[in-house]
């Protein structure tokens, strides 16, 4: 069996590349995903501790954590789909209608 | 022995295809990367002994939310911007620098602490012998049955707001 700790590092890497998908990409679909993917490492976290102490309480935890991420994409992709409609564009260096 | 080897395999295709996803101009090359990334997961929750969040994964992320994600990048056509460099030069330097910064944070984080917490009446062998399914089922119906009922309005919300936002406006009729 692979050490905790191990599990845990792949957790931060994942989160990691995450963020920098985040801040890199300028297309609002990859963005998204980019979050989609930091979520998925800390479901991961929550697995492997709710494993290490024994307890079913990660395990439904991760359950919510995916729910919020399934109504967050269902908003979210609304969102970049009524963006698009207005402005034939989803890069975010070109919606910039809150700049000063 | 095969579990960790299956382990290990899982956590670097988990990580080269995550990295794929966000270095891949095309985003339906990314979006299918990130599937790669989704199994991978639902390959290692698998292992860990949580069958059930293993199919789970596999239904709803690389199932449902990436069929949507699918949908929408073919919905919009995005040919002309799959030519621009991912970002400009200086974004990617300071984004690959930051993210670089993060991951020692909690590198450092996770060096310096210690896991505690109380241990909890459900080992492996519990879970194992009344079965992954009806041991969540049991928890989320008794003791986590408010959250529970909460998520299903959190969904229904969900729902309309992305109807409302995602309808066209129809010119009044006068």
């Amino acid at each position: 069996m692979v050490p905790i700790s191990n599990l845990l590092i792949l957790a931060a890497i994942l989160f990691a590349i995450g963020v920098i998908g985040v801040l890199i990409r300028r297309n609002a679909i990859v963005i998204f995903m980019s979050i989609e993917l930091m979520l998925n490492s800390v479901n991961l976290t929550l697995v492997v501790l709710a494993k290490q102490l024994q307890s079913l309480d990660g395990q439904i935890f991760m359950l919510f954590v995916m729910t919020v991420a399934a109504a967050e994409v269902a908003v979210g992709l609304a969102l970049i789909i009524s963006a698009y409609r207005l402005r034939a564009t989803v890069h975010v260096d070109e919606i910039n209608l809150l700049r000063g | 022995m095969m579990v960790t080897v299956l382990l290990y395999l899982f956590g670097i295709l988990a990580i080269l295809s995550a990295l794929g996803m966000i270095f891949h101009k095309n985003p339906v090359y990314s979006a299918l990367f990130l599937i790669v990334t989704f199994i991978s997961l639902a390959s290692i929750y698998a292992l860990l002994g949580a069958q059930f969040l293993s199919i789970i994964q596999v239904m709803v992320y690389a199932g449902a939310i990436m069929v949507l994600f699918m949908f929408v990048i073919m919905l919009l056509n995005l040919r002309s911007e799959i030519r621009l460099p991912i970002g400009r030069p200086a974004q990617v330097f300071f984004g690959i620098l930051f993210g670089i910064l993060l991951l020692l944070e909690s590198f450092l984080v996770l060096k310096s602490g210690t896991l505690s917490g109380a241990i909890g009446n459900f080992p492996q062998s519990r879970i194992d012998s009344i079965g992954s399914v009806q041991a969540i089922g049991n928890l989320l119906f008794t003791k986590y049955l408010f959250p529970f009922e909460l998520a299903s309005i959190l969904l229904l919300v969900g729902m309309i707001g992305a109807i409302v936002l995602g309808r066209k406006k129809l010119p009044k009729e006068s």
